[in-house]
């Protein structure tokens, strides 16, 4: 979808302002907001493409206006109310509330230790030989798919250059909708930056990004 | 946002999803175990041993694997290599997706939004809002983590250096080196 956090290329925001000897969190909440959206992820509560789109399903004036972390707890409260996890009811009274279902279990810290350990690898088996090969010139769909897509706005209707066959990863349009991980192949594709940006853009500029084969048609 | 947070670790804990502990572990990892100092042993060696720097472009899951660093955010990694004549910068411009396996959470400016607005459109900008200035020659790349590849920029080695150690160099390996935004340390920095 066209929603607020696909911001490439968006000018107004202002200089890049960095802040000195900054803590990982800021607050102990932040601390709670990152380990709560990796515990649901642990628990298999929904996956991370589905909990991506939800964050960027948020309205612009509000997903510009968040902190960050502030943007994690608001998705993640709208994520258990859809996943039915909390009713409106238990997030106005912050307590579940009686009766209610119980989880079969809770996840442990050992759990949480493993997943960090091994992460979550998306390269997948292949269904079919990739398409594209390295050095093709291929052009980004002009695509506006209303559900999730990981195609961001500044590259579509563009012509870049595939520069790596990734592998077969699982394709997030699909997956954030819950309609299975539907596997495709991924590229890197390399554009100009005067092709995105136009003749009057600074001509030494490249940029690179990974697009699933359905983002790509031939040139 | 604390109290809004706070109510969703309740309910979560009262319905027997969460316990305690596992919040405590995740929060001292990426607080007190995993961040840049990681990704600062990637660089030096890829610094003073030409081999594991050969592996290291070709197949930097393997290569950076071999040092004990991957996991999370970090199953498929790709590192860069800055010379005289190409900069690479990394950005997320749909999120904040970041190598956590060996650069640790990001800073705030890496998710805030001039920052993933900017960088892929205006790089040299950018790099000017950092105190970076780059030969008017040379080429930018920058790399948008669109999918679940993670990138980490290998950095110049400093003049100056000969003869140092691992150990020695990992001072000098800044974390913005490694995002793009930076350059290595000098020796004279270290003084």
């Amino acid at each position: 979808m066209n929603g607020a956090a696909d911001m490439g290329g968006m000018d107004g925001f202002g200089p890049v302002v960095q802040e000195r000897n900054e803590p990982v969190f800021h607050a102990g909440w932040e601390g709670v907001s990152f380990a709560l959206n990796m515990v649901t992820g642990v628990a298999r509560l929904w996956n991370l493409d589905a909990f991506r789109f939800k964050r960027e399903s948020i309205p612009p004036p509000e997903y510009v206006n968040l902190s960050y972390y502030g943007l994690w707890t608001r998705t993640l409260e709208l994520m258990m109310l859809e996943y039915g996890v909390a009713t409106p009811a238990e997030i106005e009274a912050g307590r579940a509330i009686a009766p209610f279902k119980k989880a079969p279990r809770a996840v442990t810290a050992a759990e949480c230790a493993d997943m960090v350990r091994c992460g979550s690898p998306y390269n997948r088996p292949a269904p079919s030989p990739a398409l594209f090969k390295v050095g093709d010139k291929v052009r980004a769909k002009n695509m506006h798919p209303k559900a999730h897509t990981r195609l961001p706005r500044y590259v579509r209707g563009h012509v870049g250059e595939v520069v790596r066959i990734v592998g077969c990863h699982v394709f997030p349009d699909s997956n954030a909708s819950n309609l299975g991980e539907d596997p495709h192949w991924l590229y890197t594709v390399r554009f100009d930056g005067r092709e995105l940006w136009g003749e009057q853009s600074d001509p030494t500029v490249r940029v690179c990004i990974e697009a699933w084969e359905p983002y790509l048609e031939p040139v | 946002m604390q109290l809004r947070t706070r109510a969703l670790q309740t309910i979560l804990t009262e319905k027997g999803y969460i316990e305690q502990a596992a919040i405590d572990e995740l929060i001292e990892t990426y607080e007190k175990k995993i961040g840049p100092r990681n990704g600062a042993q990637v660089v030096a060696k890829a610094w003073t041993d030409p081999k594991f720097r050969k592996w290291l472009f070709e197949d930097g899951t393997a290569a950076i694997g071999s040092l004990g660093f991957g996991g999370r955010s970090g199953n498929h990694l790709v590192a860069l290599e800055n010379t005289p004549h190409v900069h690479n910068m990394v950005v997320c411009t749909l999120c904040s997706c970041y190598p956590w396996a060996v650069l640790g959470l990001p800073p705030l400016w890496y998710k805030s939004a001039p920052y993933r607005s900017r960088t892929v459109a205006d790089p040299r900008g950018v790099l000017r809002d950092f105190g970076v200035a780059l030969p008017k020659d040379t080429e930018i790349r920058v790399w948008d983590s669109t999918a679940e590849l993670r990138y980490m920029v290998v950095p110049m080695r400093p003049a100056g250096t000969d003869g140092w150690t691992e150990d020695k160099l990992v001072e000098l390996v800044t974390r913005d080196s490694m995002i793009g935004t930076g350059f290595a340390k000098s020796p004279k920095d270290l003084r």
